[in-house]
Parts: structure tokens; C-alpha cells; sequence
């Protein structure tokens, strides 16, 4: 009685646990796991006429990636991605900073930081059309100041996809790195000043090395969107800015090559994952 | 004192209009072992943080100074001092070694210097350089820590070493062992101690001068003895050791000493500030000066107040019997615990019994 009792115990453990891991689990399967292997098979086959694939296998479409039109989006999408990285912590990093140090003001100021996602991102990128466009906000200012006399030309140039992708993904950078810097112990930076630590070197030492895996979270959130973006640079690039998110999407709507856009897909996908790992290794080895 | 290397003066610190600190004044001398005991919120953190250089006085909030130069207004790192913190502070991302080389590196030690002296800190706190010097601080036990937070101070072989209850979260047995050590190291290097603690037994233990802080202010300040045996009021009374308190009106001289109204009865005290005929005085008595004896047995000169036992309590090298007095005061009697098995105690509870002391040892109290 008392065994049949605890065998029952502990298959009931196994089922709690699956069923707080189930429906999770399920998600990502159906709608994570499937897709990218119906992808990953879809891009060894022909292109249908009308969208789709034919049966059969080919690898045609790994092969036309490969031609120079193709890499130098790939090439613009990485440099444009770095880029808007590298702004986002030399901007996000003293925001993050001032915030863990502004007493009061604390909560409200993280109220600010998270409220644009409050409006949609789609809303907000129109927004910076009304912007930088010519006779935008930015423009008609700069002019009626009398700075400048022609209007600068900023939208539908990489410039405006890089403001736009800074603009959209900061707070994804300031949140992990306020939170990692929140964490760190006051009485380590005492310690370090009376050890004979100027400022300087209190954060380089001790600051910026403990706020690491905020600052690696934090760049990983935006480098990763940014690599797969596609609205911002349909919207603010023009057709000199496309990049590889927009060829994707591009592959599957007009161009109706499914294979192509597959292929394209996986590649990215693939230059990320091995892009994060290197990331995440270099992170580990100056720790 | 002839050439303090700590010296306050006056010295006020407020937080929001609130007075942690008021008016205080000490100098200690070089090589000294010097605590500062309080319960929380007395002042002695804030007066250790001070001398440390996180804290500055209030604007008219006197002088800190450090071998004779006020220091007011310089920041810890021009301070020159160690301190050992309260939780270690080891920094997380850095090995044992690299911790206690992190001072020698902002000091900028010759790089040839620094292995070495890294690994005599460390042997000099009893961990072995091969064993520790490349863990990280997470891999470490408490009373490990505590020695590494140490090592990092040391290592920089300072005039001055503060600490701020770097015991207080080591096991007892652990931290009766550390308190020998500290207190060896102390004598050992002549670097002074100053060392801050709610624990009066550590502190009775470990300093050569201790400053009993309460409110912000310096209570009592002498050595273990002077502050356990003639202490000045009756928070020191009661803050460090068991004391009996009674409160008469001092009647006149008689024979040297003074007879006092107690009650129905009188009791008399040798002659102090304060004690004057019409006065109303609070003395102490400790519990081991006091004397147990039946009614009619009580030696010829000694002070005496008969009441009942109310209570007899085992504390292993003690016994403490409680006497209830008319009027509702209990005083607390400590006897030699001589064997409960073989030797029990002949006192029960209701029995009738008069506590006796010497007149002598009646601690007259200052008002607070």
C-alpha cells in the first residue's frame, strides 16, 4: 500500500512537472521547431511557379546567395547591425548608469525608458518619417533657425535605418545593463576606493567587469533584432537600403521564390547563432 | 599622547537633520587596539566611516585628523588606509590573489613586488598561497573570506586598519579563534586596530582602549577593565556585563563612607562626584561581587538587603540567583557553579536570603 502510494507520489512529480513545462514546450514546437525545419527542407527544393516549392531536391538556391548583389546586402546588414550594437551601449550604457544612481527618480525614469512600448513599433517608425523627412520636424527647425538653408537629406538614407533601429532597440539595451549594474554591492566600490581606487578605475575595474553580463545581454538583444529587421529599412531606407531581412520577406511575397527566401533564412539564422556564441566565448574568457 | 595617528575632535556628522554622530572626541595612539562598542544606530559605523573618509563631518562638524594632519576633506584613496568590511566585500569577478593585489595595483606597487607580497599576506592569515591564490571568492567558506578580506588589507602594510564587524558573520567557535589572531596580528605588525562592534566580550576580549558609543555619543572611553569595572553610567553598566541597580537618597558621612536610604533600610557607598547629603544616586553592583548568605550570617561592614529567591538559573560556569527585594526590585546574584550533581547550591526557591556586598564595590552612577 504505502509503495503503490509513493510510486504514485512520484509519477505525480513527473506529471506537475510537464505540465508546467507542457504548454511552453508545445508552443515552441508548433510554431518554433516546425516551421524552421519545413524551411530547412523547403530550401534544398525547386521553386514552384506561383510560390511554393516542386518535389525534389536542389541547391540552387544556396548557390545564388553567393552571388556579390546578395553578399553586399548581407555585408550592409551586418555593418548597419554592429553599428547600431556599438551606439546603443556607448548611449545606453551612462543612461543605465545615471539611472541606478538617481535615488528618487529612479522608477520614474525606468517608466520613461520603457514607455515607448506603449505605441507600436510599426506607429513609431512612421514617426520618424514625419521626422527626417524634408520638410520634416528636424528640417523645418534646423532651417527656420537659419543653420542650415537647404533641407539635409536624411530619409531613405542608411542613416535613417540606423537612427531608426538605435531608436527602436535601445531599451533593450538599457534594461539588462540597469539591471546588472543594480546588483552590484555598494560596499565593493568602497572597498576598491580604499584599496586606493580613483574613479576611473573604480569602474573600469570593478563597475564595468560586474556589469558584464548585463552589457552582453543587452548588446545580444539588439544585435540579433537588428541583423532580422526588415521594417524599419523598408520604411526609412528606401530601395538603396535593403537588407537581409527585407530580401527575405521580399522572396516570400513578390518574388515568390519560397526556396530562396528559405535559404536566405537559414543563413541568417546560422551566421547569427555562430556570431553569439563567439560573442558569448570572448565574454567568458575576460572574465 | 604624544603623536595620536587618529585624532577626532568635536567631530559631528548628521544624515537629513538627524544626528548620527555628536561631539566626539578620541585620539589613539599607534599601535593600539582600539574598539568602538555600541548596539545599533549608536554612532560607531558612521564614526569608523568617518575616519575611513566615506563620511565628512558636518560643515562646523570638527576635525578627523590622521598623524596629525585634518583630513576633512581628503577621499578615501587619499587616506591611505585598510579596512576590512563587514561582509567582505571580495570582489566576485577576481581571484583570492587577484583581490589582495588590487591594492598593491591602484598603489602602484612595482609589478616584481607584488607576487611576493601577495603571498606572504596570505600566509601571514594562514591560507596556503598554493591551496588559494587562484580560487574565486565564491569557492571560498566564510571563515576563508574573512581571511582573504583581511590578506587584501594587510597586504598593503598600513599604519591603520579598520574594521567594521568582520566577525559578525563567522560561527562562534570560528570567531573566538579569529579573535586571538586579529589580536595577535595587532601586536605582531604595530599596524592599529580600530574595530567596530556590538559584541562587548569580543570587545573586552580584543582591545587595549574601549569607546562605548550610545546616541551618537562617546560614552565611556578606558580599557576593558576600567569600563567592566567602574563604569561611568548606566548604560555602560548595562550594556557591557549583568549589573544590580539601586536608587536611594544619600543621607550623610559615616566612618568614610557615605549611608544612602534605601527603602525602609540604608545601605552605605564610598565617596564619589555627586554623592552629597539630599541627593538622589543610582548605583550598579555586578552580580559576581555580590554575596549569598542566610539572615544573621552577613559579615561585619558589608552592605546587606534581605529579600526571597525567587529564582535560581544554570549558566554552566555560574549560577545566578534571582532575590526578590520588597518594593519589587530583583537582584541578581552570581555564585561559582561548584557542581550542581555533587555540590548543589543550598538555595530554593522562597527561601529567605540576604545579598551582601562590600561597600566598595557600589559603582556610583553619572546621570546620562
Amino acid at each position: 500500500m504505502r509503495r503503490r502510494l509513493l510510486a504514485w507520489l512520484a509519477r505525480r512529480r513527473e506529471a506537475e512537472a510537464w505540465a508546467l513545462l507542457g504548454p511552453g514546450t508545445l508552443w515552441m514546437i508548433v510554431f518554433f521547431i516546425v516551421p524552421v525545419v519545413v524551411m530547412c527542407a523547403y530550401s534544398f527544393m525547386p521553386r514552384g511557379t506561383y510560390g511554393g516549392v516542386d518535389p525534389g531536391f536542389t541547391l540552387e538556391a544556396y548557390a545564388r546567395f553567393l552571388h556579390p548583389v546578395y553578399l553586399v546586402i548581407l555585408e550592409r546588414t551586418f555593418v548597419i547591425a554592429v553599428l547600431t550594437t556599438a551606439f546603443c551601449v556607448l548611449a545606453g550604457y551612462p543612461v543605465a548608469y545615471a539611472i541606478t544612481r538617481s535615488g528618487k527618480w529612479r522608477t520614474l525614469l525606468l517608466f520613461l525608458v520603457v514607455l515607448p512600448f506603449w505605441t507600436s513599433f510599426l506607429v513609431r517608425t512612421f514617426a520618424m518619417i514625419f521626422l527626417m523627412r524634408d520638410t520634416g520636424l528636424v528640417n523645418s527647425w534646423l532651417m527656420g533657425l537659419g543653420i542650415i538653408k537647404q533641407p539635409i537629406e536624411m530619409l531613405y538614407t542608411p542613416f535613417a535605418v540606423f537612427a531608426g533601429l538605435v531608436y527602436g532597440y535601445l531599451p533593450f539595451l538599457i534594461l539588462p545593463v540597469y539591471a546588472s549594474l543594480e546588483k552590484i554591492d555598494p560596499s565593493l566600490l568602497e572597498a576598491a576606493e580604499v584599496l586606493g581606487a580613483k574613479p576611473a578605475a573604480r569602474f573600469w575595474r570593478v563597475t564595468l567587469p560586474l556589469s558584464g553580463p548585463g552589457l552582453v545581454a543587452g548588446s545580444l538583444l539588439v544585435f540579433i533584432p537588428a541583423l532580422g529587421s526588415f521594417l524599419t529599412s523598408d520604411l526609412l531606407g528606401g530601395a538603396k537600403g535593403l537588407l537581409v531581412g527585407n530580401l527575405i520577406q521580399n522572396q516570400f511575397s513578390t518574388a515568390r521564390n519560397w526556396p530562396f527566401g528559405s535559404a536566405a533564412s537559414l543563413i541568417l539564422m546560422t551566421l547569427v547563432l555562430v556570431a553569439a556564441l563567439l560573442y558569448l566565448r570572448v565574454g567568458r574568457e575576460r572574465e | 599622547m604624544a603623536d595620536p595617528v587618529v585624532e577626532l575632535k568635536g567631530v559631528s556628522k548628521s544624515f537629513n537633520g538627524t544626528q548620527a554622530v555628536r561631539d566626539v572626541s578620541f585620539a589613539i595612539e599607534r599601535g593600539e587596539f582600539f574598539s568602538m562598542l555600541g548596539p545599533s544606530g549608536c554612532g560607531k559605523t558612521t564614526t569608523l566611516r568617518l575616519i575611513a573618509g566615506f563620511e565628512t563631518p558636518d560643515a562646523d562638524g570638527g576635525q578627523v585628523r590622521l598623524m596629525g594632519a585634518v583630513v576633512n576633506d581628503q577621499r578615501p584613496y587619499e587616506r591611505r588606509l585598510a579596512m576590512v568590511f563587514q561582509n567582505y566585500a571580495l570582489f566576485p569577478h577576481l581571484t583570492v590573489e587577484r583581490n589582495v593585489a588590487f591594492g598593491l595595483e591602484q598603489r602602484k606597487t612595482p609589478k616584481n613586488e607584488i607576487g611576493d607580497r601577495v603571498r606572504n599576506a596570505l600566509t601571514l592569515v594562514r591560507l596556503d598561497p598554493g591551496t588559494f591564490a587562484r580560487r574565486n571568492p565564491s569557492q571560498l567558506s566564510g571563515g576563508q573570506r574573512q581571511r582573504v578580506a583581511l590578506a587584501r588589507a594587510l597586504v598593503l602594510e598600513p599604519t591603520i586598519l579598520l574594521l567594521d564587524e568582520p566577525l559578525g558573520a563567522i560561527d562562534l567557535q570560528l570567531r573566538k579563534e579569529m579573535q586571538l589572531e586579529l589580536k595577535s596580528l595587532n601586536k605582531q605588525l604595530g599596524t592599529t586596530f580600530i574595530y567596530v562592534t556590538h559584541d562587548q566580550e569580543e570587545a573586552l576580549t580584543m582591545s587595549d582602549r574601549i569607546a562605548v558609543m550610545s546616541n551618537g555619543r562617546v560614552a565611556q572611553l578606558g580599557t576593558p577593565a576600567e569600563i567592566y569595572e567602574n563604569p561611568r553610567t548606566g548604560f555602560v553598566a548595562k550594556f557591557i556585563g549583568e549589573s544590580n541597580f539601586l536608587d536611594g537618597r544619600v543621607l550623610g558621612p559615616s566612618g568614610g563612607l557615605w549611608d544612602v536610604q534605601w527603602g525602609d533600610t540604608t545601605f552605605r557607598v564610598p565617596s564619589a562626584n555627586g554623592v552629597q547629603p539630599g541627593r538622589t544616586i543610582r548605583i550598579a553592583v555586578r552580580p559576581e561581587w555580590l554575596d549569598l548568605v542566610r539572615p544573621g550570617h552577613v559579615p561585619p561592614g558589608e552592605n546587606a538587603l534581605c529579600g526571597s529567591v525567587r529564582d535560581v538559573i544554570y549558566l554552566g560556569e555560574t549560577m545566578h540567583v534571582v532575590v526578590s527585594l520588597p518594593g519589587g526590585t530583583d537582584m541578581t546574584v552570581a555564585l561559582r557553579n561548584e557542581g550542581q550533581l555533587i555540590n548543589p547550591l543550598p538555595w530554593r526557591r522562597g527561601d529567605e536570603a540576604v545579598v551582601a556586598w562590600k561597600p566598595e564595590d557600589c559603582q556610583i552612577l553619572e546621570d546620562e
